[in-house]
This record gives structure tokens, C-alpha cells and sequence, in this order.
């Protein structure tokens, strides 16, 4: 799985980095990236969704493993 | 002001309404099956939307509107000169929203807020004791309404011990918006206590918000007075009414819900979850648009210099986005709830206020886990621009 932000969309909203600080950093500004390049352990995969489904901007998109 | 009785919610809402103010979701649900963006000629004339769908798009659509008045009420001749640059960032639109935007976000970055954390932490469980030792009180004034105007008083760098002063301010301006005559005469006194201030932080700068903007340059050069008070009067008004109504809010749902209360205490790990529940069910802030192009939105014609009530309570509460949304549930994992706004001005404090309303809580469910309402006392509460309860007597035990 693969998770992407979009940065045009992201406002700071700071839900993913409180749900899955693992997946996420945020900086001074409250932009959010996605770390190691979007992949997400398999561990995480309900957290990677949990953020996606909590972003009020609906920033987050997900690539499912073929 | 006199007042006439509401007819027609669709054409004739009254946003000050003792009955809208207590509980609106019922206009809310009535509006959106009939009229889901209804208007009213009353306090200078306003637009009210109710579908999530719609006022998200309206908050994200810059363009057609516009923040240069953001109040619920729109403001009157005395109001021009005090304020001569808004409160920026949220009283202004690109491109000057951006760089006041930036002055203003690092302050309120995770790293930030973890500074204030400590302080809000033992300030909490010190009022909490308090309430838990006589066995009764007032959760929302002798605790909600104690912490945020401490809170912000740190981010500031002005005194804590005047925290009463400035939240009295602040409800003259937010609260009392309606009494022209209140609200200016509030907001006149922060304005003058805010400039002295100012002058004290040129010669001796201090490790806060007024003395970093003020030795801060934006494209090599200082940022204006007038701007660095505009700020600085945002972040008290917008800081302290706000935070101390979700306190509030959260306090009498789980003084009137033991079921949610009981989880909590056994649940701690929960509480983050539920905050976020929480914030959706009583979000309390609303805020105004001014159209600044004729624009249509769903069927409805508003006009330039139109006013629109950027409605984020009622969309927090539309079934078409939130399942039972009239029903909290209390470990509801999936919310995009809208509380903080949404688009270029969401709320730039929410991690602020989010930490103050987990710890605040945190620290009352440990120091009182048994509490109701006193069915003696009545639960009072205030809205318009921002919605809560005023007066939530409890009982421990």
C-alpha cells in the first residue's frame, strides 16, 4: 500500500499526524507528508486508511498493492 | 432589541434565538430536507446553508467569497479605526492572507503547542481538585472558562492572572456582538490594553507572538503595527471563547450521558476519538462570508456584499456525510468533521485548542470520574458567532 498527499489540498488539519505518526510528519506550517516515500508497512495499513477516511480535506489518497 | 417571533425558518431564522441558541440541530434537520440554504432578513441580512456538501464548497470557493467581514453580525460606523488592518489572516483574503497565514502558523505547531502542554495540564487538574474537594460547581465557569484565556495569555506573553479581563472582552465582542454598544466597548478596551503592550515589546522583546511579529520582515520590511495588533487581537478573540465552549460542551454531554462518561473512564485510550465526536456534535464556531461576485449556489441567487453564515455546526450534523449524525458515538472512527473550517482558513490554532480540550478532559475524568448535572441549577447557553453552554452545574459523586 501507498499513501500519497496531495499538497495543494492539504490545510493542516494535523489528522493524519495524530492518527498515524508513524506514516506522517507535519512541519511549522501544518503541511503534511507522507514519509518513506508513501509505502506503508503492512502493520499499518488500517492506520494508513484511518487517516485517509478522517481528513477533512480529503488530501490523502491510497494505492492499494495490486 | 425587540424581537419578533421566528415564522419561518427558511426565510426568517434568528441565529440569537434562546430556542436556536439551546439546541438548533432540529431547525437544522427541518431546513435540509426543505430548504437547505435558507435566509433571513435579520442583523443586516444573511444567507444560512446546512448540507456539508455546501458549506464546505463555500469555504473552499475564495473567489465567490470573500473574509474581509467574517462576523455573524455585520459591523456598525464605530467600528471603523479601531482595527484599521482586520485580524489578519482570517479577516483578509490572498495574497495578503498568505504571508499573515505563515507570521502566524508556526506558533501554533505541534512543537509549540507541546511547550504549553505542562502548564495547561497542571492548571487543569489544580481547577479540577478544586470542584472534586467541595463536591459541586460550575463546570463550565470555574473550569472550561479558566483554562484557554490562560492558555493564550502564555502565546502572548501577557499576564495569565488577567485571564477574567480578557475573556470579559471577549464576550463583549463575540457573545454580545448583537449590543453594538457592548461589543465596541470591549473591544476598545482589548484594543488599547493590546497597543501598550505593543510599545513595551519594541524596547523589550520578550519569547512571544506580539514580539515576534513585530521584529519579523516580510519582504524586507517590518510588519505594520496595525497588523501586529490585528493579530494579536485574533489570537485572544478566536482563542479563548471558542476552546472554553467545546470544554464546555464536552463536560455537559458527559454530565448528561453516563453511559459515554463511564466508557471514558475505563477507556482513557478513547478520549482522543472522542474528542474529535466531540467537536462534531457541538462544534461551536460559525463564521461569514461576504460574496464577492454574484454567484448561485444551489438554486439560491446571492448577490455581491451578500452575507453568507458559514454554517460548520449544521454541516457536522448532516446525515448525508455522518451517519446518525444527531447521535454521538463516542468512538466514531471515520469523521471529517468540519469544526476547524475548512479550506485556506481552517483554523490555525486547532492544534492548540485540540491539546487544551484532550487535556482538559484527561485531567477532569481523573480527578472527577462521577459527576451529573445538579437538577436544582438550570444549564445555560450562549451562540451566534460561537455556541456553548454558559453555566453547567454539576455534582461529583
Amino acid at each position: 500500500m501507498r499513501i500519497i498527499v496531495d499538497p495543494d489540498r492539504c490545510q493542516g488539519h494535523s489528522r493524519c499526524y495524530s492518527l498515524a505518526p508513524m506514516l506522517f510528519d507535519v512541519d511549522d506550517y501544518g503541511q503534511s507528508t507522507a514519509l518513506n516515500d508513501g509505502l506503508v508497512p503492512d502493520e499499518h495499513v488500517v492506520l494508513a486508511r484511518l487517516a485517509m477516511q478522517n481528513c477533512p480535506e480529503m488530501a490523502i489518497s491510497i494505492i492499494e498493492d495490486q | 432589541m425587540a424581537k419578533t417571533v421566528v415564522v419561518s425558518f427558511a426565510t426568517d431564522y434568528d441565529i440569537f434565538d434562546p430556542d436556536y441558541v439551546r439546541d438548533p440541530a432540529p431547525m437544522w434537520e427541518q431546513l435540509r430536507s426543505s430548504c437547505p440554504i435558507a435566509h433571513s432578513d435579520r442583523y443586516g441580512g444573511s444567507w444560512l446553508p446546512t448540507r456539508y456538501a455546501d458549506v464546505t464548497a463555500i469555504a473552499h470557493d475564495v473567489e465567490h467569497f470573500s473574509s474581509r467581514n467574517v462576523g455573524v453580525v455585520p459591523p456598525d460606523e464605530l467600528d471603523d479605526g479601531m482595527l484599521p488592518a482586520g485580524l489578519p489572516p482570517i479577516s483578509v483574503d490572498p495574497p495578503l492572507h498568505t504571508w499573515s497565514r505563515r507570521l502566524l502558523l508556526p506558533w501554533f505547531s505541534h512543537t509549540r503547542v507541546a511547550v504549553y502542554e505542562g502548564t495547561t495540564r497542571a492548571l487543569c487538574a489544580q481547577l479540577a481538585e478544586r470542584i472534586a474537594e467541595r463536591g459541586s460547581g460550575d463546570a463550565a465557569v470555574e473550569y472550561a472558562q479558566q483554562i484557554p484565556a490562560r492558555v493564550i495569555a502564555g502565546v502572548l506573553g501577557v499576564p495569565p492572572d488577567l485571564a477574567d479581563t480578557f475573556t470579559g472582552w471577549v464576550r463583549d465582542v463575540l457573545e454580545f456582538a448583537h449590543d453594538a454598544e457592548r461589543r465596541n466597548l470591549g473591544r476598545n478596551e482589548l484594543v488599547a490594553y493590546l497597543m501598550t503592550q505593543i510599545e513595551q515589546r519594541k524596547s523589550a522583546p520578550g519569547d512571544d507572538l506580539i514580539s515576534s511579529l513585530l521584529h519579523t520582515e516580510v519582504d524586507g520590511e517590518p510588519v505594520p503595527d496595525a497588523h501586529v495588533l490585528g493579530t494579536a487581537a485574533l489570537t485572544l478573540i478566536a482563542g479563548v471563547d471558542t476552546t472554553w465552549s467545546s470544554i464546555g460542551s464536552a463536560l455537559w454531554h458527559l454530565a448528561t450521558n453516563p453511559g459515554d462518561r463511564e466508557r471514558l473512564v475505563a477507556e482513557p485510550d478513547l478520549i482522543p476519538v472522542a474528542i474529535e465526536e466531540l467537536l462534531r456534535a457541538y462544534s461551536p464556531v460559525t463564521m461569514a462570508r461576504i460574496v464577492a461576485d454574484d454567484v448561485e449556489v444551489a438554486g439560491c441567487p446571492m448577490k455581491s456584499g451578500d452575507r453568507v453564515l458559514l454554517n460548520f455546526p449544521a454541516a457536522n450534523r448532516d446525515p448525508e456525510q455522518f451517519p446518525e449524525a444527531d447521535q454521538v458515538i463516542i468512538d466514531r472512527s471515520q469523521n471529517r468533521h468540519v469544526a476547524f473550517g475548512v479550506g485556506i482558513h481552517r483554523c490555525a490554532g486547532s492544534n492548540l485548542a485540540r491539546m487544551e480540550l484532550l487535556v482538559a478532559i484527561q485531567e477532569w475524568l481523573k480527578a472527577i470520574p462521577n459527576f451529573s448535572l445538579d437538577s436544582s441549577a438550570d444549564v445555560t447557553w450562549a451562540g451566534g458567532q460561537v455556541r456553548g453552554p454558559r453555566t453547567i452545574p454539576v455534582v461529583v459523586g
